[in-house]
């Protein structure tokens, strides 16, 4: 039989707080907390962004030609569709839905999932296009748009660096919605104890975020050439 | 009799309600993750200080003899790494801030205990990739990891060591989060903002700064290891990148870094002066907002440090006029200990000993960071021992002085214990005088010209160099014979009461050692910080 | 009951569908913005308008206009932070050359 909203409640009172109250408020705090650190972190890429989009704007709008930006508008698409129903689910575990939630849950999944998939696409695409730093660095038309291609090679390291760590968070993302999918489907969660949920929830709308700047900054930088 | 001394043995506290290694590996208890940190970073001590000792070795004569220029440049890369991100930076909060923060404020633990342990956890993980790049044959770039040497040049093992870095990076991060969030919610009922310990107030300050600063430099090691590892180009001039952006993003957390490891030490001291004049501390608002204040105003000021790197003169002016600034609320806080002196019923006893060289010596080191904020002196003084001497000062004199006040004015209170007064008095003496006869000819070799890093200097310089050296050899006695004493002491020391210092605070309203639940009951403050008018000076005050 | 009280304030579904109707006009918006040629005006409105949908994905997916002092005081300093990181930095970026060699 599944336990009572208060007998969820109690169980999962840690002794050092006072009551529910205390730990659920600490708890999101300390995410939102969390979170502040999150943003000091992508941070750092966004200023090395600033200073070379700043310096090597020509080869900046070269770089982001090669971008598709009608797939580029699809994931931010799937990632806004994600939020949305990430949001439904904290606001299910806050109504006691728990087959609802969990079905949102598993549908924000999907949709992480087809961002990735998306993304992969595009990785692929620029990957044989040599269009990855290092070594084998190729940019056919560089001299040709009077750009350097080291400079076109930054727009690309921030681009890999910025959209590749901004994927690695999604997988991490999708584990921990995963981990609260389970927990929720053994009804661990009732509407007095849905820390987890929501602070999962904040986590997942933070790198929808971090997209919401990076795909204006990466594929849209200026349509000179009609795409 | 022998029932009173039984129940005094019988007494459980956190150190003796289980004595396995898994108890301890395994423990939530953020007075046994203090006595971790401390174990741990007590070593990194002694290996930046070895480190140290091998520097000091090399500078005794003018020529570049003892080692070569590139194990010198190794000695005194590791010799920084190990002090700043292993030693410094945890010190006073990860020992002190975890062991007495929920005890000052009436709580039973931080807001997330297991935070807690995975932050020690991730400190060791740190540590071990650190140390084993250095017995591997460390790191040549200095603790600043300067592009584009690091990322293309050296030959060394650049990306363990900054792994580690990276790493240890969380540990602190982690530690902010907790001790902020434990701040603001887990207070006891009455334990306004406006009573907190101003030792709270500077954990917090600097557990902002952990916050919002650590994570920058986190991305920017991340990038220095992508760039050596997949010639990304980002720092490297040759192809295209700016290596100024790296020491831009670098200092915009290394500066404020120097601010995480003042603060808790300021907090010290701030506790100490007031219970050894048995007074408030004098402009208690004042004191806590100035930590705040430096802080906020710590993370404006990066790029003194890169004058003459080639950032633009302008910027220069900025960030010069920005440095001035931040000398102010340290300098109110010198005021406000000096003016809690005054009319003070004076203790003598060893962590006030301390506290008196913190305050002449941090005085002296943020004097002459100040003159380093001046655009025209720094040109002339900037890389030589001038700035070591300087930053020696305020972290060895102001900080690792600050803890040491810190571990003596709370060592009755984590173990039970007394050390020995006397040896104590001694190895004060010997840290003063160490450390005063190793650094202040420094600030002169370094106004006459002799270049920080270089294994070798004219020698006109040797005099001062044979006196520094001399002068860390008795400083080194002073940090050993504590290491001694401590120990002896856990065996062999006068058992502390609860309040052996007749000191007003929560923490000294439980036993020692402190249960593991801190508090039998949640207490209820009515009464102000440092409330030392209505605290008995002679009488014991017993535990409740 | 206890826990009645202490519920935290639920936000209606309309609310959360129709603030996802306005993020993704915007992210049209911002697409088709791009391909008009505006000059230096383009990023001016792209940022506005990421920033419009951020600041509604904080308060309402994130809960942030519901919550207390504390976490909205939070937000604004860490954006604040970043803003400076990023505002100090072009001093130095967009002044290097304001001195121009005279030699030239």
């Amino acid at each position: 039989m599944a336990a009572s909203d208060i007998e969820i409640a109690e169980h999962n009172l840690q002794h050092h707080f006072a009551d529910m109250d205390q730990q659920r408020e600490t708890s999101t705090f300390g995410m939102w907390l969390f979170l502040v650190t999150e943003i000091m972190f992508f941070g750092g890429l966004f200023c090395a962004y600033l200073v070379y989009r700043a310096t090597y704007y020509q080869a900046f709008v070269e770089g982001s030609q090669t971008m598709n930006i009608w797939l580029g508008a699809t994931n931010t698409a799937v990632l806004i569709c994600s939020s949305l129903s990430m949001a439904m689910a904290v606001r299910c575990a806050q109504t006691d839905q728990r087959k609802m939630m969990v079905i949102l849950l598993i549908v924000t999944m999907v949709f992480g999932a087809a961002f990735l998939g998306i993304k992969a696409v595009e990785y692929h695409e620029h990957w044989t296009h040599h269009q990855f730093p290092g070594p084998n660095f190729q940019f056919e038309g560089a001299d040709a748009a009077g750009v350097s291609p080291q400079n076109v090679q930054i727009y690309f390291s921030l681009y890999w660096a910025m959209t590749g760590l901004h994927a690695l968070h999604m997988v991490i993302g999708i584990g921990l919605v995963t981990w609260i999918t389970i927990a929720g489907a053994r009804g661990h969660y009732s509407a007095d104890y849905y820390s987890p949920v929501e602070n999962v929830g904040l986590y997942w709308h933070f790198v929808d975020l971090v997209w919401i700047y990076l795909f204006p900054l990466l594929y849209l930088i200026s349509k000179k050439h009609g795409g | 009799m022998a029932t009173a001394v039984q129940a005094t043995v019988e007494r459980e506290n956190y150190l003796n309600h289980d004595y396995t290694l898994k108890s301890w590996l395994l423990t939530k208890d953020h007075k046994r993750i203090a006595i971790l940190y401390l174990i741990s970073i007590t070593a990194m001590f002694f290996v930046g200080g070895f480190f140290a000792m091998l520097i000091r070795l090399e500078l005794l004569t003018p020529a570049g003899d003892l080692v070569s220029s590139d194990t010198y440049n190794k000695l005194f890369t590791m010799h920084g790494i190990s002090m700043i991100f292993f030693f410094l930076i945890p010190s006073v909060p990860a020992v002190l801030g975890n062991f007495l923060i929920p005890l000052m404020i009436g709580a039973k633990d931080l807001a997330f205990p297991k935070l807690n342990l995975a932050s020690w956890y991730i400190f060791m993980i740190g540590a071990t990739f650190a140390l084993t790049s250095m017995l591997l044959g460390g790191v040549d770039t200095g603790w600043t990891f300067y592009t584009p040497f690091s990322t293309t040049y050296s030959n060394t093992h650049v990306i363990g060591t900054a792994l580690g870095v990276f790493i240890s990076g969380f540990a602190s991060i982690f530690t902010g989060l907790n001790f902020i969030v434990t701040i603001h919610r887990m207070r006891a009922p009455g334990l306004t903002w406006n009573r907190l310990p101003l030792f709270c107030w500077s954990n917090y300050a600097a557990s902002v700064i952990m916050v919002l600063g650590t994570p920058v430099v986190a991305i920017t090691i991340l990038l220095v290891a992508l760039e050596r590892l997949f010639h990304i180009g980002v720092f490297n001039p040759a192809l295209g990148g700016d290596p100024l952006l790296f020491q831009h993003l670098f200092w915009f957390y290394s500066h404020p870094a120097v601010y995480i490891m003042i603060l808790p030490g300021m907090g010290v001291i701030s506790e100490v002066v007031a219970c050894f004049s048995r007074k408030r501390v004098f402009g208690y608002e004042f004191v806590a907002l100035a930590s705040i204040a430096i802080a906020v105003l710590g993370f404006l000021v990066w790029a003194h440090h890169m004058y003459v790197a080639g950032i633009s003169v302008y910027a220069a002016l900025v960030f010069s006029l920005l440095s001035y600034l931040v000398a102010i609320p340290s300098a109110v806080k010198v005021f406000n200990w000096t003016a809690t002196l005054y009319k003070g019923s004076i203790r003598y006893d060893t962590p006030m000993l301390y506290a008196f060289s913190f305050i002449g010596l941090f005085t002296i080191g943020g004097l002459t960071g100040v003159f380093l904020a001046s655009l025209g002196i720094d040109v002339h003084v900037t890389d030589t021992y001038f700035v070591v001497a300087h930053f020696h000062f305020v972290m060895v004199g102001g900080m690792v002085v600050a803890y040491l006040a810190g571990l003596h004015f709370w060592w009755p209170k984590m173990t039970g214990k007394m050390y020995p007064e006397g040896w104590a008095k001694l190895s004060a003496l010997l840290v003063f005088v160490g450390f005063n006869l190793t650094f202040l000819p420094q600030f002169v070799l370094g106004y006459m010209g002799m270049p920080r890093r270089y294994h070798a200097y004219p020698p006109e310089f040797q005099v001062l160099n044979v006196l520094s050296t001399a002068g860390a050899s008795i400083l080194a006695v002073g940090y050993v014979l504590p290491m001694i004493y401590f120990v002896w002491s856990l065996r062999y020391g006068k058992d502390a009461g609860p309040n052996p210092w007749n000191a007003v605070g929560l923490e000294w309203m439980t036993e020692s050692p402190p249960p593991t639940h801190n508090f039998d009951e949640t207490p209820v403050v009515t009464w102000e910080a440092y409330d030392y008018e209505h605290q008995p000076d002679e009488e014991v005050t017993v535990g409740r | 009951m206890a826990s009645e009280e202490h519920r935290q304030h639920v936000i209606a579904s309309s609310v959360y569908v129709g603030i996802w109707a306005v993020l993704m006009v915007l992210t049209a918006v911002t697409v088709f913005a791009s391909f008009i040629e505006l000059g230096d005006l383009n990023i001016v409105v792209a940022l506005v308008i990421a920033t419009i949908k951020a600041t509604l994905v904080v308060l309402f997916f994130m809960h942030l206009y519901y919550s207390s002092k504390l976490t909205k005081v939070t937000m604004v300093a860490a954006v604040f932070f970043l803003f400076l990181l990023l505002a100090l930095s072009m001093t130095d970026y967009l002044t290097r050359h304001w001195l121009t060699n005279p030699m030239h």
